[in-house]
């Protein structure tokens, strides 16, 4: 087995008017095979990827939040949201897609992937990575 | 490339996915399948079923892994292993049976 590596995939931007929610997505599917330890971070205007209830119809986007939903199924199940850009936002964790992962080996128990965390907890957790992506 | 299906040409890409999934009916998956050289039993349209129905949910077709673990969640272990859905599906579960079931091509399948 080679040696695996922690990547954390870092998200700052809003999901629509930019391609790269999107794109970084897609990225952490892919990445998703090579069976590394995965993280996610939400930040920023980021945290709005994650918001329940998108509705695309009017910028012509597909609504690709439903497939967050599908993150635990490739075993990322490592979602880290800053608490201050919630706080800057009026958001809270009840604003969030509940993601959710299901863990084989304990009978496909439903387990919570996200955790909201401070500023200070999160400069931890970049710091601990092997490699960041940042988007 | 297009695909013909009765009188109608339907538009697919170099690989023969589907161009628009809209289009999608069961004539059209039988044409894919034929193309394929496969011969759809129950067991073959139960993977297309769930592959539709998860992209209905997620808006993607699922990896072949996820979709292994995912099949024996909802099917049982004897169906959700490699070695039944490549019977099925040769040229990969994955890849063969999104075609089939109209969807692009799957996200991380390398």
């Amino acid at each position: 087995m080679p040696e695996t590596k922690k990547f954390l995939y870092v998200n700052r931007k809003a999901p629509y008017g930019t391609i790269y929610a999107q794109e970084a997505l897609e990225v952490v599917l892919i990445g998703a095979a090579f069976e590394q330890d995965v993280s996610l971070a939400f930040l920023d205007d980021g945290v709005y990827q994650i918001t329940k209830g998108q509705n695309t119809k009017e910028v012509s986007m597909k609504n690709f939040s439903l497939t967050y939903k599908a993150l635990g199924d490739y075993d990322v199940n490592k979602i880290y949201v800053e608490q201050e850009s919630l706080d800057a936002r009026g958001l809270t964790l009840d604003d969030l897609l509940p993601l959710a992962w299901e863990d084989e080996d304990d009978d496909w128990a439903k387990k919570d992937s996200i955790k909201v965390v401070s500023a200070a907890e999160m400069a931890k957790i970049m710091e601990q990575s092997d490699i960041v992506f940042s988007f | 490339m297009a695909l013909e299906v009765g009188e109608k040409n339907i538009a697919t890409d170099e690989e023969g996915y589907l161009e628009n999934r809209d289009e999608w009916n069961i004539d059209i998956a039988n044409a894919i399948a034929i193309a394929e050289n496969l011969e759809m039993s129950d067991n073959h349209w139960e993977v297309v079923n769930f592959l539709r129905e998860y992209y209905e949910e997620y808006q993607i077709a699922p990896a072949v892994r996820v979709l292994t673990k995912a099949i024996g969640k909802k099917l049982g272990k004897d169906k959700g292993n490699s070695k039944y859905l490549y019977e099925l599906f040769p040229y990969g579960p994955a890849k063969q049976a999104c075609k089939i079931a109209g969807l692009p091509k799957p996200t991380g399948c390398v």
